[in-house]
């Protein structure tokens, strides 16, 4: 009953989402009230009718229904609960009905709190997003359906794939997907402007709240994603330029080129044409991140299955929507009016700095990415792009992108004072000269780019927050002052600092761990003792330990620091004997914002065992730095500025300095 | 400035950019990147001592060897031509003989291939993609061996 319940209820939605497409646009034309107010009733209704979905697959997994042929392939009776509702998206049917979930939901919201849209813009919105929604039904009901049975019930399930039973599962992806397809509403809002060629500061202010609230979530996705790749392979790496870690890494990049080009379109009114295609480009390249990923096109740990016409049908939305939006723009774009003039060297002069070298940035990962992909189809020959390309092209244009970074928030808006800013810098500068002299020289002089990073890192750090110290006057005003003009102090303007701030913390803990991890892989035998970074690892003895759904050999270690006992750390090896296959859980032992890192290898015939050892310094400030990211983010968006319909700020508190 | 010299500079500029960025990909796809080869390839092509690549086929059974210092060394074979590896670390956990194998490294003079990263597949399913491409070159992959063979490599 349960899958036929499901599969009805997105049959059902993908009716209401075929009305949603056409009647508010018809609505807006005949300027028919009630039509364009429909598009609200099925928006929530479509959300309803996937959730209803959704919970029916869900109930499906949670009772071991194996005659559902993806609950039969992905699960197994005697996995926790917890992987049971995880495995749900554990696999490809299953991710893709979670993606239309996330897909209605963003257009419910829409509908649910676009009270104050224009009557006109909110009906083109709901619709266009309805014919993403409509593709991705189609796509799942035409070649990933999830609900398929089985002709004869079998009395056990395959396993979830046993490195996806990980509580990383639960958390990574829906996050992504928050973000990858929280982009839709950008998009949305950047074809109605097209279609009703008619985009003003308005505009901006109703799609920067939304693109900022996908930007916070696929930054956590992507760090969730790193720290998850982190602990669970073994060999502590936190990024490997992975064609698929790429994927979600271009609509990064692009969405928050989008996020800042946003505000200069709110603020002065100009950027308008470029601010569309920015949205255009970031949801495409959440669409071709999704191709990528789950066309099979690619090898990777995210590659379910390879299915060829699952491939070709998410091809040919990709081209439908990609190519008919870039039409769409190309001969709608130029009626755009031109907005407010800027100097070169102005706020808005360095928000165009910050989206060149982001987009210049996100084509080489792209370039990186899609190249393997060009040449094995064209030649044959197969390459792999890894690591050095990207540190070669994407790193340089990064360093351009710190450097300027803490100057932006610093212009004035209009014409700016270059030398002024630079001179408001200098203790920025400073503390970042004298940090690449002192590495340099603790160092011994054994790396250039390693101290030059630290001091950029903390030039950056104290840079952004510069802007907040004179602001506030903190160190120059009495406190009482000081605390008034925090308060009065825009959130936004909070929420830069802070997330530039986050930016340069997770730049440090990059380098630090990069440059000045260690690590040892050695074979121990009992009682035997490791050493590293003044840490000892006395091996006591392998065990066996059985989980619920496998057994584990776990092997104990004793740590010390200087002689005392500072914890146990014990990494094991799992072996799930429903798909004959092991995993590795690595110990990790956080000491401040550094980390031990300890993985089992295999165990050889005199009693020894190989383990790999690593030391990784400051390594949790790369996480750290992206959750802080993802604080100035919700901060700047809890603005009254951007929260939907609030009138604009009034006059500033008298308190605030006179700009 | 005019609105006119406005723009120059700023189409100027990016183009600037997008010109250090072209230089820097071209150069970095030079340098940096990675073929993949089959054991036959390796042979055939005569691949220059010291040349960095990918090789990738079977580990040969009965060719594993372990020797002292996490020392590994076996055979990749696909079928036809047997290369030989060593490798000095711990090998994934799925990585047996008769399994499919990446090896990144170096040959060296002797012919012997110095590896220093070794892939294995990802679980029982899968085979790495440039695995089943070499087995198909060389005649000793049958349809349906493994269903489905994209998959994870790492």
């Amino acid at each position: 009953m349960m899958p036929e319940l499901g599969h009805y209820a997105l049959v059902l939605a993908l009716a209401l989402g075929l009305v949603q497409s056409v009647a508010p646009i018809i609505g807006a034309r005949t300027h028919d009230a009630a039509l364009i107010r429909l598009a609200n009733s099925t928006a929530l209704m479509q959300f309803a009718f996937v959730a209803v979905s959704f919970a029916a697959l869900v109930i499906c997994y949670v009772t071991s229904d194996f005659s559902v042929i993806t609950v039969f392939e992905n699960s197994h009776s005697t996995m926790p609960l917890i992987y049971k509702f995880t495995s749900v998206w554990g696999n490809h049917e299953g991710s893709m009905l979670l993606w239309v979930l996330i897909l209605s939901l963003f257009g419910a919201l829409v509908a649910g709190f676009g009270g104050n849209l224009p009557a006109a813009l909110k009906a083109h919105v709901l619709a266009i997003q309805s014919w993403i929604a409509c593709a991705f039904y189609l796509f799942i009901l035409l070649t990933s359906n999830p609900f398929l049975r089985l002709p004869q019930t079998p009395f056990e399930g395959r396993d979830l794939n046993p490195i996806l039973q990980d509580i990383g599962l639960a958390i990574h992806p829906p996050l992504l997907y928050l973000g990858y397809v929280g982009f839709s509403i950008a998009f949305s809002f950047a074809i109605a402007a097209l279609i009703e060629g008619r985009i003003d500061a308005a505009w901006a202010r109703w799609v920067r709240p939304w693109t900022l609230t996908a930007w916070i979530f696929l930054t956590l996705g992507i760090a969730m994603g790193s720290y998850w790749a982190y602990y669970t392979l073994g060999w502590g790496g936190f990024w490997f330029w992975d064609p698929v870690e790429n994927a979600s890494l271009m609509p990064w990049l692009a969405g928050t080129a989008l996020l800042h080009s946003a505000v200069v379109m709110e603020k002065r009114n100009a950027l308008k044409v470029w601010t569309i295609l920015l949205a255009i480009l970031t949801f495409s390249l959440s669409l071709i991140g999704t191709f990528l990923v789950r066309s099979g096109v690619l090898t990777s740990v995210h590659a379910f299955a390879n299915d060829p016409t699952r491939g070709v049908f998410i091809l040919a939305i990709l081209v439908l929507f990609i190519g008919g939006s870039l039409a769409l723009f190309a001969s709608r774009a130029p009626a755009l009016k031109q907005g407010g003039l800027f100097a070169p060297v102005s706020r808005e002069g360095a928000l165009v700095f910050n989206n060149l070298f982001l987009t210049t940035a996100c084509l080489t990962v792209i370039v990186g990415t899609l190249y393997p992909l060009a040449l094995e189809a064209i030649t044959g020959e197969k390459i792999s792009v890894g690591a050095p390309f990207f540190n070669l092209t994407f790193g340089p244009l990064f360093v351009a992108l710190m450097f300027a970074m803490p100057f932006g928030p610093l212009l004035a808006w209009k014409r700016g004072d270059l030398l002024g800013v630079a001179q408001r810098l200098m203790s920025a500068l400073a503390i970042g000269i004298v940090a690449v002299a002192v590495v340099f020289a603790v160092e011994g002089g054994q790396s250039v780019l390693a101290p030059f990073g630290v001091g950029l890192a903390l030039y950056v750090m104290v840079g952004a927050l510069i802007d907040l110290l004179e602001r506030t006057g903190l160190f120059r005003l009495p406190l009482a002052t000081v605390r008034a003009r925090a308060a009065g102090l825009p959130r936004s303007a909070w929420g830069t600092a802070i997330a530039h701030s986050g930016i340069a913390i997770s730049m440090l803990g990059i380098i630090c761990a990069a440059t000045w991890g260690t690590e040892r892989i050695v074979a121990v035998k009992p009682k035997q003792t490791i050493s590293l970074s003044g840490y000892d690892l006395t091996f006591e003895g392998l065990v066996q330990r059985p989980g619920p759904n496998y057994s584990a050999v776990v092997g104990t270690f004793t740590m010390r620091s200087n002689g005392a006992v500072i914890g146990v750390m014990e990494p094991s090896k799992r072996s799930f004997s429903a798909r004959g296959m092991s995993t590795n859980e690595a110990a990790l032992m956080t000491r401040g914002a550094s980390q031990l890192y300890l993985s089992l290898g295999d165990a050889n015939n005199d009693g020894s065992v190989a383990v790999r050892l690593y030391y990784k310094p400051m390594v949790m400030l790369i996480w750290v730095g992206a959750v802080v990211m993802m604080l100035g983010g919700a901060l700047s968006l809890s603005d009254r500025r951007l929260r939907v319909g609030a009138p604009k700020p009034a006059a500033r508190s008298t308190l605030a300095p006179a700009e | 400035m005019t609105r006119k010299q406005r723009r120059l500079v700023l189409i100027g500029t990016s183009l600037g950019v997008l010109a250090i960025a072209a230089a820097l990909v071209l150069g970095a796809l030079r340098d940096s990147i990675v073929f993949f080869n089959s054991p036959t390839d390796v042979v055939e092509k005569h691949q220059p001592p010291g040349t960095r690549m990918r090789i990738g086929g079977l580990v040969k059974p009965g060719s594993l060897q372990r020797g002292d210092n996490l020392l590994v060394q076996f055979a990749v074979t696909d079928g036809k031509t047997d290369i030989p590896v060593r490798y000095q670390g711990i090998v994934p956990d799925l990585f047996r003989e008769g399994q499919g194998v990446v090896a990144e490294g170096k040959i060296e003079p002797n012919g012997m291939f110095a590896a220093d990263t070794v892939l294995a597949k990802h679980d029982e399913r899968y085979m790495p993609r440039e695995v089943v491409d070499a087995l198909k070159q060389s005649g000793r992959w049958q349809e349906g061996e493994a269903k489905g063979s994209g998959s994870a490599v790492r």
